[in-house]
Parts: C-alpha cells; sequence; structure tokens
C-alpha cells in the first residue's frame, strides 16, 4: 500500500502546475477567486488558451486531438485546474457530445463538429429535462417527427444551462411516441441554434443569476444527418454518457482551493472552537474523499475497466463537501457588512444548492448505487 | 499509488479470515465471551498464524510488521468481532522492544508470554500514575483503567510520570479487578502501589508514537466492523419480508443503506491513510482525522445497523447488536472524535 503519487506523476503535476502558474491569466485567476461573473468571452478566452497548448480535451483520442494521458495524468490535470483557479471547461462540447460522437458518431459527423468543438468554434449546450421530466428523464415529450430528409421538433427543454451562449444543443428527443417501452422511442439529436423556431429563455435562479433556460422547439426543421447513433437509441446514448468519464464529479481540487481560501478569509472564526470543528469535519471528510477517489483511480488503472455504479459517491459527496465549505463561507461573512465580495460570497452560497440537484440529484445517485452495487 | 496489500499481506489476512470462519464464527466467539472473556486456544492459533510475533523485528525472531502489515488482520479481526486483547498486546511488544528490552521477545513470539498495553486511567487522558526513583529502583504508584487483557497479562507496559516526564515502565504481575467492557471484552483495573517497574527507553515520544499507532489499526478494525454492519443489514434488507416485500424495495431504508456504505468506503480510505502514516513514522494530524472520521462513521453505521434491523436488531442473539456495542467503544477508544477534533487544530 502506497498512497503517494510515484515521481512521474509529481513530475506531471508540477509540469501541469508551472504551466497554469505562466498561463492563466491574472484576470480570469482573480474572477474566480473573487466568485465574479464569467463572460462566454471569458470561458471561451480560456478554452481557446488550452486549446492553442493541445491540452483542452485530454480523454479524447489521440488522433482527434486528445494527450494519451492515463486516468491518473488526468485526473492530476483537472486537480490541478481546479486548484489553480482556472475557469472552468464548459462539459457540454468537449466531455459530453465529443464523448457521444466519438463512441456513436459517423466519420462525417466526427468530421464536422469534433474539431469545431475542440478549438472552442461551436459552444455546446445539452437538452435533457424538460418542464415533466426531471428525475423521470425517460418520460420527456419534445417530439422529433421524420418528414422526408428532416425532423420537425416540437416542445420544451428547461434547466438548459447557457443555451444563451449556444450556438448548438444536444437533445433527446421521442421519435416513436407509440411504443409501449418508452426508452426505446427516444432519440439523440443535434440541433443548430440557429435554426428557425427556437427560443430561449431566462430563467433567473435565487442568487439572480442567469445560468439556465428555457428552451422552447416550434416547428424545428433538423436535417436527418444530424442523428447520432439509430433511430430509437438515443437512451443508449444518453445511458452511455451517464456512465463516461464521471471521474472529476468529485472536484477536489477545487474544494481545496475553497478550503484554503476559506481558511484565510474566515482568520477569525477559526479562533472559535465550534465554528472550527465544523470546519474540521467537512476537511476530514475531503481528505476522506480525495483517497476514496484515488482508490477508484487505481482499480481503472489496474483493471482497466470503467468506474463502476458506486462511482455515484464521488458526486454524492463532492456536492456535499462545496456546499459544506460554501455553507461557512457564507456565515464567515460579517452580516452587516455589504461590500463586494460579502455579496459575492452570500450568492454563491445560493448558487451552489444546484450541485446536489443537477447532473443527476443526490437522492438519483443513491438510487443508482442501490439497484446497481448493493442489488436492492 | 497502489491500495492493495502486497502478497504477504494478502496472504496473511486471508490465513486469519480461513482461522475466524473455523474456529471464531458468532456462536464460538458468544462461548468465549460467556466464558473465561478469552480464548487460550485462539491465542494458540495466533502464535501460529505468526501474528503474535508480527510486530517484533526481524533481528528479534518476528516479522517486523507495521500497521499496513497489521491492517487485514485487524480488519479480519474486525469483521469477527474479536474479543482476543490482541491490539493491545502488540502495543505494549512494540514498546517493550522500542523500550530496549529484548529478553521477553521470545515468549511472545511462541505466545506463552501475553503483554497488556496500560496507559488509559479515569478521569480524562492525563496520566497521574507517578515513577519514583530511589537508588537503582523505579517504584510506581497509582492506578489504571481499562486495560484490556490485563487480567491475563504476563507483563504490563504502563505509562507513569516520572516528575515532569512521561515514562515507560514494565511490570510484573500486578493486582487487577477484572471485568467485561461494555464490547464484551476482557479489560482490568491496575491498582499499583510501590511495585516495582522496569524503565524502558523512549520517554513521550515512544508513548505518542505507540497510541498513533493503536489509533491507526483501532481505525482498521471499526472498517472491519462496519464492513459486518453493512453488510448483515443489506442482507436482512434483501430477505426480511413486509407488505409482501423485502424491506430493501422501500426507497426510505435503500437510501439509509447508500449512506452508511459511503460511510464505511470514506471510513477505510482514512484508515488506509491513518496506518499508512503511522508507517511514515508518524503524522498525528492524518492521523486525528482518520480517528474523526471513523469515530463518526462508527456511529452512523451502528446506529444505522441497528434500526433497519428493526426490533431484531435489539436482540442479544444478533450480531449485529454486538457489532452496535463494539463500535460504540470503538468510536472512543484512544480519544472520541472531540478529542481528535481538537488535536486536530492544534498541530
Amino acid at each position: 500500500m502506497d498512497l503517494n503519487y510515484s515521481p512521474d506523476e509529481l513530475a506531471f503535476r508540477d509540469e501541469v502546475r508551472g504551466w497554469l502558474r505562466a498561463n492563466l491569466p491574472q484576470d480570469l485567476r482573480e474572477k474566480v477567486e473573487n466568485y465574479a461573473h464569467l463572460s462566454k468571452d471569458d470561458l471561451m478566452r480560456w478554452h481557446r488558451t488550452l486549446a492553442k497548448k493541445g491540452w483542452v480535451a485530454p480523454a479524447w483520442p489521440k488522433e482527434w486531438g486528445g494527450t494519451g494521458w492515463n486516468v491518473v495524468q488526468r485526473y492530476l490535470f483537472e486537480e490541478e485546474l481546479g486548484y489553480a483557479g482556472a475557469p472552468p471547461i464548459i462539459p457540454f462540447g468537449v466531455t459530453m457530445c465529443a464523448a457521444v460522437l466519438l463512441r456513436f458518431g459517423t466519420e462525417a459527423q466526427k468530421k464536422r463538429f469534433l474539431p469545431r468543438i475542440y478549438n472552442g468554434d461551436d459552444f455546446w449546450c445539452q437538452g435533457y429535462s424538460e418542464p415533466g421530466s426531471g428525475s423521470d428523464l425517460a418520460s420527456l415529450k419534445t417530439k422529433a417527427v421524420p418528414q422526408g430528409d428532416h425532423y420537425v421538433v416540437n416542445g420544451q427543454k428547461i434547466w438548459t444551462t447557457l443555451a444563451h451562449y449556444a450556438d448548438w444543443i444536444f437533445c433527446l428527443v421521442r421519435t416513436d411516441p407509440t411504443l409501449e417501452k418508452r426508452q426505446e422511442g427516444i432519440s439523440f439529436l443535434l440541433i443548430d441554434m440557429k435554426t428557425p423556431g427556437i427560443t430561449v429563455r431566462p430563467l433567473i435562479l435565487m442568487d439572480g443569476g442567469h445560468e439556465v433556460n428555457e428552451v422552447f422547439f416550434d416547428d424545428v426543421k433538423v436535417p436527418a444527418e444530424n442523428l447520432v447513433h439509430e433511430a430509437g437509441k438515443g437512451w443508449t446514448v444518453a445511458k452511455y454518457l451517464l456512465g463516461h468519464e464521471r471521474m472529476n464529479t468529485g472536484r477536489i481540487g477545487e474544494s481545496k482551493r475553497q478550503l484554503a481560501r476559506l481558511k484565510q478569509y474566515a482568520a477569525r472564526m477559526m479562533q472559535e472552537q465550534r465554528w472550527r470543528d465544523r470546519l474540521t469535519r467537512v476537511e476530514v471528510e475531503l481528505t476522506a474523499l480525495e483517497i476514496t477517489n484515488l482508490r477508484f483511480l487505481d482499480r481503472m488503472r489496474r483493471t482497466g475497466q470503467p468506474p463502476g455504479a458506486d462511482v455515484s459517491m464521488l458526486k454524492i459527496k463532492g456536492t456535499e463537501i462545496q456546499q459544506g465549505l460554501t455553507e461557512l463561507m457564507m456565515e464567515a461573512t460579517d452580516p452587516a457588512a455589504s461590500d463586494e465580495l460579502s455579496v459575492a460570497v452570500r450568492k454563491r452560497y445560493l448558487s451552489m444548492r444546484k450541485t446536489t440537484i443537477y447532473a443527476g440529484s443526490n437522492e438519483i445517485q443513491r438510487n443508482i448505487i442501490a439497484k446497481m452495487t448493493l442489488g436492492l | 499509488m497502489n491500495f492493495d496489500y502486497n502478497e504477504e499481506q494478502q496472504l496473511l489476512a486471508d490465513s486469519v479470515r480461513r482461522y475466524l470462519s473455523d474456529k471464531y464464527q458468532f456462536e464460538q466467539r458468544q462461548k468465549i465471551v460467556r466464558g473465561e472473556g478469552w480464548s487460550a486456544d485462539a491465542w494458540t492459533q495466533f502464535a501460529q498464524l505468526g501474528l503474535t510475533g508480527l510486530p517484533v523485528s526481524a533481528e528479534q525472531g518476528g516479522f517486523g510488521g507495521g500497521a499496513v502489515d497489521l491492517m487485514g488482520v485487524m480488519e479480519a479481526f474486525g469483521e469477527a468481532l474479536v474479543v482476543e486483547p490482541y491490539l493491545s498486546h502488540v502495543m505494549a511488544t512494540r514498546a517493550v522492544e522500542r523500550g530496549g528490552s529484548t529478553d521477553l521477545l521470545p515468549g511472545v513470539i511462541d505466545g506463552s508470554i501475553k503483554l497488556a498495553w496500560a496507559h488509559t486511567e479515569k478521569g480524562g487522558n492525563a496520566v497521574r500514575m507517578s515513577a519514583k526513583h530511589s537508588g537503582n529502583r523505579w517504584t510506581l504508584e497509582g492506578e489504571k483503567a481499562g486495560v484490556i487483557g490485563a487480567p491475563i497479562a504476563d507483563r504490563l507496559v504502563v505509562t507513569a510520570r516520572a516528575g515532569e516526564a512521561l515514562e515507560l515502565f514494565l511490570v510484573d504481575k500486578a493486582e487487577v479487578r477484572s471485568y467485561r467492557t461494555m464490547d464484551e471484552r476482557l479489560a482490568g483495573e491496575v491498582v499499583l502501589r510501590g511495585v516495582a517497574g522496569q524503565p524502558l527507553k523512549g520517554g513521550r515520544a515512544l508513548i505518542d508514537e505507540m497510541l498513533d499507532f493503536g489509533t491507526a489499526l483501532v481505525c482498521a478494525e471499526g472498517v472491519g466492523v462496519m464492513k459486518f454492519a453493512c453488510d448483515t443489514t443489506l442482507e436482512y434488507l434483501k430477505t426480511r419480508k413486509q407488505f409482501g416485500v423485502p424491506i430493501g424495495a422501500f426507497q426510505a431504508l435503500q437510501h439509509r443503506m447508500v449512506d452508511m456504505f459511503i460511510s464505511l468506503e470514506q471510513a477505510r480510505s482514512m484508515a488506509c491513510l491513518a496506518c499508512s502514516r503511522a508507517d511514515a513514522g508518524g503524522d498525528g494530524r492524518s492521523i486525528s482525522a482518520a480517528k474523526i472520521k471513523i469515530a463518526d462513521a462508527a456511529r452512523h453505521v451502528s446506529q444505522e445497523s441497528v434500526q433497519l434491523h428493526g426490533g431484531m436488531g435489539m436482540s442479544e442473539e444478533l450480531k449485529v447488536s454486538h457489532a452496535f456495542r463494539r463500535l460504540t467503544v470503538l468510536a472512543r477508544e484512544f480519544g472520541d472524535a472531540d478529542f481528535h477534533l481538537a488535536r486536530f487544530a492544534a498541530a
């Protein structure tokens, strides 16, 4: 048993750390550090910086621009990004749509979309949830009716993150409403956001921020060539995506940075034993999660197998830790203060409540572990 | 990075598990508990398996085992709720050898000499046992309590205050009041009135090292007990039927079971950290972090395992209620969560 990284892994980490120190723009780092709003330009500027370095899509096959790193290197890279305070790489294109295209897409689809995703030419968003279909995603109703060489899409998506920035949306749509097994009537469709009939309406959340949207489809014509995999196989695609590459859901590097930031920000509160003990318990959970995460990586590296359903615990624990740190940070602000940072910290507390709800609520994650891992 | 046991460690853990599943099933354990509270046969087996000599260095004829080497054994002991005073013996053995006394070691290795670690006292963490030096003789004055295995130990390793310093002494048979702990282990209150003690080297540094070592190992044992509690509760959810279905079909119970499972995995991660750090020369902060997690997880898993068993969980007939008792005590052994929260903050 050895909990330490190998000299090679440490050298790799230092290389990433050194590059980030030299290349992460100061203004972006400060925005992230101070919980300020990141514009589309901010996000894409960082995306293109990483693309130029060749590091924007490490998990892709080398022929499409991947780095050829192993699972431990990819994890270290993501942790360093989080720890350095880099803007996030928006996952909808690089991590999600690309993974689907690489697994199920035609050569033409790969050639058409992957380079543009890599270079940041297209901004993608994800069209899954609908007003009546949240956790019960398979009940979705947005229709795509085949008509000649295209589909006509009608319906509504909701909670669509950054749809107001997006050039493209990948959607789960119902192509056959007649089937008894409702999963078999679902297809995976790529839709150009500039197509006539698409309306994006902002949803303002309790922190006052505009991050998510409703997206309405009104007789939207989508070329049939934008179908990924076969008609009726959309659920297979969605399940593949769900199980794909969920090793950074713990966001440990990011939480380590928040913990260090909190200790510095809340120096006065650190003298209060009751507050400090609460912080210590979160820190202990974070330490445990980091090791749990490494245990998953060690297993993956040795078996060459993707992680099992129990990887859902990383999402559950990781988001609980993020919320725990955010709450302590909020409580460390002076209630009488209204300076910019205090306001941003309080807004962040409001915003971070989303983490246990999105990407498969933590209750759904528990269902997954109960069924797949524990056999209940 | 590697989270597996090496081949020797795995073989040892496997052979311990084989022995326990043959001779230390729950009914056999209950016989021991209802009898003398320990098993001479088990101790002989421990010696034959190499467990008694495991912590002794190779130069002295042992295996030079550290915390990670003992981890698999402690986990297996936890799963079987072994009541033998093995950890107390291991700590005392390590202290004796590190303290410069080697003549007992052959007997320790062959199982004929049992040692006990006598450190805790009533009324908090302070050591009040005092050691006085006169001529070339040390004598000890005071009381120890909660000394696991004291009633059957051939020698005790006693911590005592010599002026400002903390020191270790090897003591022959002392007056011991024997009793059973809340988790059914054989323990003793030790009264020393002017009893001669043989001084061991090492002082406070060695004592702290032993306590970190013991803390790491009790974390590993806790992981074993929690694994049993989780496994048996999961089995119960799948077999117990109410309203015509296995109760594990109810989401209210499924999610609680999942949370127990997550607590166990988080605790296991921290036990790995604690044992690795103990072997790397100690890291009090990490070991305290581990004990905080193990204490919290022990409370969570033990309470939920009884609750999900319903009335049966309360019954003395079921092993799970004994696991509850062990986890309740284990959460406080070598310092409870509050103690380690304070130590973590001070580190």
